[in-house]
């Protein structure tokens, strides 16, 4: 195993960041920087998409269109996908593993310094690219963030602005995931084994991974649409011997992984915060790290579960079906596992521990909901309602989302040197697990009931539920605003945080002052400190 | 790996201070990609692109200058030598992803939606309803018969020809630039210079080769990107590939340039080796699209 | 610090939230039983994983929450750092979801592999989608028409249209042409679209599948004889702009009120053009009770 075992800073100033605005940020090759950027950003985007789904929802507040064209709608819809799933969490979990992993590994910054800067800077580009087209003729991509054709073909100026956006992001991804594996191969302190990382970097070597095999074909699909709109190929279109469930099938097995991706990072943040609030070591880590690769591998299996209802031969339908199930053992796994370590343990509930365990309460559900529509003949019912709407924002929102403000709010100490307000912090967890039920859940009921997705307006039997939904889509985002003014309040000041912020908690993050210097592990850390920050396992 | 003559701690991995690479790439990427968007919306003049473009070679010239001033300054120990190949195999292999979309839309067309489409089993009302007169068969411009010559008709190239000789021209430079790398470890810096040359001359034969091929098949074989499914992943596979083959061949000149300079050392050589690799990978891609695409 | 009990009563809390509006829409909550010979089976297979989820539910959360009201440390408890990991446990919790799945699996898959048995088709009807209508055309007859949303809908749904959508009958679930089929046949649908892709969905039908440009698609049902009735449904898959605004709408008539139907229809296709055609259908559409209202 290689390690780098000392870091020649080339930094005039040895110790502290750079002077000057630009230099510290934009020019910045410390992961710490640069993590913190990723994660502005991210924040950023969850705000702008985030009001994009409140135009959505108060579109939807009652029947009738009230404020916005059905065009506009689609278009916000689009949007706020694209931004909340490329925008926000992606950049969020790239962000807390460039601040987290050489932490946690013992590695004086991440293996590419200059390329991580640059997979950074590519995005504020890329999406200021994909915003621009609600300002350009013919209005913005309004397909749906999947993008399927021929009707994405329709868009006017926009689609080419869109695919290339798609591009950047993808170039941006695959090079932080690159970073990711090396760093997690090749940087790991003396004595920092593969089953001595923290499930942290474990799941993010995996997501990695997956990064590296799924965005180069999302970027060959959307590559496809561009030529088939404006070269003439006819990838998509019968009449040329093409077939536009081709492109389907292209997307979703990029897409199938990416919901990976976004929710296996959340795993492994779920999986360090809850023993540390249980005072207790994780139960079963190999067995954790055995399940998430086989999520890993078997999300590559199950791609058509998003294409029952396209006309698939009943062999393809039964396959899919049953590799779809397959997932649930796995998952199943993890959550047991969680569930154990709370057994026997002696909790507490700060503020990560909450979210976490909403986490486990909620993306549970979801998961379920999920094993709901992989049943094929129910999955007939139930393709293209709300029912599906409510799966995915239950496994993304308090699933994904959750467990970056769980990380937040684990590592924020950390990382600013402070503690942040207790009582807000846990105001916003209490408004967002209230409100996060009453915007999400009633939407199982409307999906039954018969409410197609991506519709601006309905019949009135869905009136009620569409009102509750709204209800709690604004109390929600307004409980959100807490967010960025805890991390504010607590950037800016607060009790001084203890190098080893919470009891329970292990792992080489810990041994390091809080906050954390510009510069860490330029040598690395000793056996000692390997054994005392390692769990028992 | 052995020892290394680097003047530097070889303990200390090389962390870069901060650089202005990053941004000028992103914002190089940002002006080619609103250049490309112009160009396809015709918003703009024909040389929309050209700036982006500038941009971007100017990062490519700058950034790899910057690394191999550290890298000959003894800058990087054996760590950052192997950060370096882990991410060049990585960044191929989400390579060879891109390709297999590629080939994946020729297996899924040919296999699956062709005969669907000729109303194979399940799929009879496709043909009964929509293309009465369509039989699967490939090559094909589909059932609405797409593009071609004027009578909808186009030609392929036979496998046994040009391609075949590209196919040799390919599998020699895999060789030519395997001896150079033999060479490089045994010291031997007149064969690896002869090698490393005859790798890239190659390469642009092949290019050039290529081109003469398209201009066949536009001009005379009716054989278009816009030539229904067959021309389409046709043209996409090759051209990818192709565009892979030009890129490749710079890199092979811009080692070759470097190997003149006496850079590289029968240890020491990653940036050798990456290209290598890449070239390797190059002719991989084209071993399977020689048999897929052209021949059978 | 917030405790246990917080959680619950919040919990308790947000289901009260939930359950306010309930009364009005309880019948609203889930899947319909359906009308057809297959319908009532997909909705079972829905209850049972459904209810397969709850049980599951019921033991995973009633152990977490066990362990998170008893293990708490400001009462005390002590964390056994021992418990690492237990293979006895772990091969249990794998092998007895596996179970479960297996049980679900073949339900379904027998469920599913009757779905896709297509043989016997007595009516088949070709379905085209277009931006923003269906046509239909009746391939054994050799008529056909176009359904559109009912233009008391589409009045009122225009941005600041000013009309309540509550006065309007079936607001967005109504057509001037709905398709008409006979009960106690097996009805074939062969979907195709002129532009983009739409699916064509009716809950009570329990059918939904995708109308492609250029492919054939095909599902079939067959309503239940006593079914006689008006079945509602929507495109469901995003076609653009009105993609909300193509309802479906199925008339389900006895044999014999079909074949006159089809009569009537035959003599002269031509010269029944949308307006005289569609203001009887549209009337009896609107005054039968729509059989999945609610
Ligand atoms: C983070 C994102 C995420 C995650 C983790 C998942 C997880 C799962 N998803 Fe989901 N899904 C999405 C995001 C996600 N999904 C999105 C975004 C879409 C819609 C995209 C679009 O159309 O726009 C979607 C759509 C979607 C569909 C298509 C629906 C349709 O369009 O018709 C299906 C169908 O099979 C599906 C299935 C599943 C399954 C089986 C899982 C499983 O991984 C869940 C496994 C977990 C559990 C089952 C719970 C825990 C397990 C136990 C406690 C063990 C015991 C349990 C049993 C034995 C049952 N998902
Ligand atoms: C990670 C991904 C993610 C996240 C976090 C969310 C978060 C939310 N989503 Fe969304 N969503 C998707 C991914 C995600 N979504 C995807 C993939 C689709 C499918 C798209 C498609 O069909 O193509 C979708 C579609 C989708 C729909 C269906 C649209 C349709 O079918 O027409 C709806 C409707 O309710 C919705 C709502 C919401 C809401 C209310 C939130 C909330 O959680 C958002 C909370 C955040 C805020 C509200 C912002 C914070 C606060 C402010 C901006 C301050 C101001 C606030 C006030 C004044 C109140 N989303
Ligand atoms: Cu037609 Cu949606
Ligand atoms: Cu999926």
């Amino acid at each position: 195993m290689a390690h780098a075992a000392h870091a020649d800073h080339a930094d005039h100033e040895h110790h502290g960041p750079p002077k000057g605005f630009i230099q510290r940020w934009v020019m910045t090759t410390n992961h710490k920087d640069i993590g913190t950027l990723y994660m502005v950003f991210a924040g950023l985007m969850f705000f702008i998409g985030g009001a994009m789904a409140l135009v959505i929802r108060a579109e939807l507040f009652q029947p009738g269109l009230q404020f916005v064209d059905p065009q506009f709608f689609n278009s916000m819809t689009t949007a706020h996908a694209l931004m909340m799933v490329f925008g926000a969490v992606m950049p969020a979990w790239v962000g807390v593993a460039n601040w987290m992993i050489p932490l946690q590994i013992g590695a004086p910054d991440m293996a590419l310094p200059r390329m991580n800067n640059f997979s950074f800077w590519i995005l504020p580009f890329a999406f200021l690219l994909l915003i621009s087209t609600l300002f350009v003729p013919g209005g913005s991509p309004a397909g749906g963030w999947t993008l399927y054709p021929p009707l994405t073909l329709q868009g006017g100026d926009a689609l080419p602005m869109a695919i290339f956006a798609v591009h950047m992001m993808g170039i941006s991804s695959i090079m932080g995931a690159i970073n990711v594996i090396v760093t997690l191969m090749n940087m790991r302190a003396p004595g920092v084994t593969l089953l001595r990382m923290p499930l942290f970097c474990w799941t993010w070597l995996i997501t990695a991974y997956l990064l590296i095999l799924v965005m180069p074909v999302l970027a060959g699909a959307v590559t496809m649409l561009l030529t088939d709109h404006f070269f003439g190929t006819t990838f998509f279109s019968a009449a040329g011997g093409g077939d536009p469930v081709l492109y389907q099938h292209i997307f979703w097995f990029f897409g199938h992984p990416e919901v990976y991706i976004l929710i296996l990072p959340a795993f492994g943040v779920v999986s360090e915060i809850i023993p540390t609030f249980s005072r207790k070591p994780l139960f079963g880590y190999e067995s954790m790290v055995y399940a998430t690769a086989s999520i890993g591998f078997l999300s590559f299996i199950v791609w058509a579960h998003h294409m029952f209802t396209v006309g698939m031969p009943l062999a393809g339908q039964l396959f899919f079906m049953l590799t779809t199930m397959m997932i649930a053992v796995p998952t199943g796994v993890k959550v047991f596992n969680w569930s154990a370590t709370m057994w026997k343990g002696s909790i507490s509930f700060e503020p990560p521990m909450l979210f976490a365990i909403c986490f486990l309460f909620l993306f549970t559900i979801g998961g379920f909901s999920g094993l709901m529509l992989a049943i094929t003949p129910a999955d007939f019912q139930y393709h293209d309602t709300y029912f599906v709407v409510a799966h995915f924002h239950y496994v993304l929102v308090p699933g994904a989302i959750f467990a970056i403000m769980a990380g937040v709010y684990y590592w924020l100490p950390k990382w600013t040197g402070h503690m942040y307000n207790m009582t807000l912090a846990k105001w916003h967890f209490w408004m967002s697990t209230i409100f996060v039920n009453v915007l999400f859940f009633p939407q199982h009921f409307l999906g039954l009931a018969g409410m197609p997705r991506r519709i601006p307006d309905y019949s009135t039997q869905f009136a009620e539920w569409n009102m509750v939904s709204s209800i709690g889509a604004f109390g929600f985002g307004v409980s959100q605003l807490m967010f960025p003014i805890a991390i504010w309040q607590c950037v800016k000041g607060g009790a001084r945080a203890a190098d080893k912020v919470w009891e329970g908690a292990h792992g080489l993050e810990w041994e390091l002052p809080s906050p954390a210097p510009y510069h860490t592990w330029e040598s690395p850390p000793s056996m000692a400190q390997i054994e005392h920050g390692a769990p028992a396992h | 790996m052995s020892t290394h003559t680097a003047a530097h701690d070889a303990g200390k991995y090389y962390v870069p201070h901060s650089s202005h690479w990053p941004i000028v790439g992103s914002i190089g990427l940002a002006i080619l990609m609103w250049g490309a968007v112009a160009l396809l919306n015709e918003w703009g003049p024909g040389w929309v692109m050209l700036p982006g473009g500038l941009i971007i070679a100017y990062l490519f010239v700058g950034w790899f200058r910057t690394i191999i001033g550290e890298n000959q300054a003894g800058m990087y120990n054996l760590d950052v030598d192997k950060s370096f190949r882990m991410g060049m195999i990585w960044f191929i292999a989400s390579e060879v992803l891109f390709f297999a979309v590629f080939f994946g839309a020729l297996f899924y067309t040919r296999e699956l939606s062709i005969p669907w489409l000729s109303g194979e089993g399940v799929k009879i009302f496709n043909k009964l309803l929509i293309w009465q007169n369509y039989d699967a068969a490939w090559p094909t411009n589909g059932p609405g018969v797409i593009g071609g010559k004027a009578d909808g008709t186009f030609e392929t190239i036979p496998a046994f020809g040009l391609p075949a000789i590209n196919t040799a021209i390919l599998l020699t430079s895999g060789v030519t630039i395997t001896i150079a790398h033999h060479a490089l470890r045994a010291g031997n810096r007149a064969i690896l210079n002869i090698f490393l040359a005859a790798t890239w001359i190659l390469g642009y034969i092949f290019v050039y080769l290529q081109a003469t091929e398209y201009h066949h098949a536009y001009t005379e074989l009716g054989l278009k990107l816009s030539t229904g499914i067959y021309g389409a992943t046709f043209f996409m596979l090759t051209g990818f590939h192709g565009l892979h083959v030009t890129i490749g061949a710079i890199m092979l000149t811009v080692i070759w340039a470097r190997t003149m300079k006496g850079h590289f050392t029968a240890q020491r050589h990653f940036g050798f080796e990456a290209v290598a690799w890449y070239w390797h990978f190059v002719d991989v891609v084209w071993l399977i699209l020689f048999v897929f695409v052209y021949w059978i | 610090m917030l405790r246990k009990s917080a959680f619950l009563g919040a919990v308790t809390a947000a289901l009260a939230v939930l359950a306010a509006p309930a009364h009005a829409a309880w019948s609203g909550l889930n899947m319909p039983v359906g009308v057809t010979t297959l319908s009532g089976e997909i909705h079972g297979l829905h209850m049972l994983i459904l209810w397969v989820c709850v049980a599951i539910a019921i033991v995973v959360f009633g152990w977490m929450i066990y362990s998170l009201v008893k293990f708490r440390k400001s009462q005390g408890a002590v964390p056994d750092t021992q418990m690492l990991h237990s293979t006895k446990a772990e091969i249990i919790w794998t092998i007895i979801p596996v179970a479960i799945l297996v049980a679900m699996a073949v339900p379904a898959a027998s469920t599913l592999i009757k779905i896709e048995d297509d043989r016997g088709a007595q009516v088949t009807i070709k379905v085209t989608g277009y931006q923003w209508k269906w046509q239909y055309e009746y391939l054994d007859e050799g008529f056909s028409y176009f359904s559109t949303l009912a233009r008391d809908s589409d009045a009122a749904r225009q941005l600041d249209s000013g009309v309540d959508p509550k006065v309007v009958p079936n607001y967005l679930l109504n057509v001037d042409n709905a398709l008409v089929v006979p009960v106690g046949r097996k009805v074939r649908l062969l979907l195709t679209s002129q532009d983009v892709i739409h699916a064509w969905w009716v809950p009570d039908l329990a059918v939904k599948k995708d109308a492609i440009p250029g492919v054939m698609n095909q599902l079939w049902f067959e309503i239940q004889p006593d079914k006689v009735g008006v079945y509602r449904g929507q495109c469901a898959e995003l076609c653009g702009r009105d993609h909300g605004f193509m309802p479906i709408v199925v008339e389900a008539k006895s044999a014999e009120d079909y074949a006159a139907w089809v009569a009537s229809k035959k003599p002269a296709p031509a010269a029944a053009p949308a307006a005289e055609a569609a203001a009887p259908a549209a009337a009896a559409v609107t005054t039968t009770p729509a059989a999945n209202a609610g």
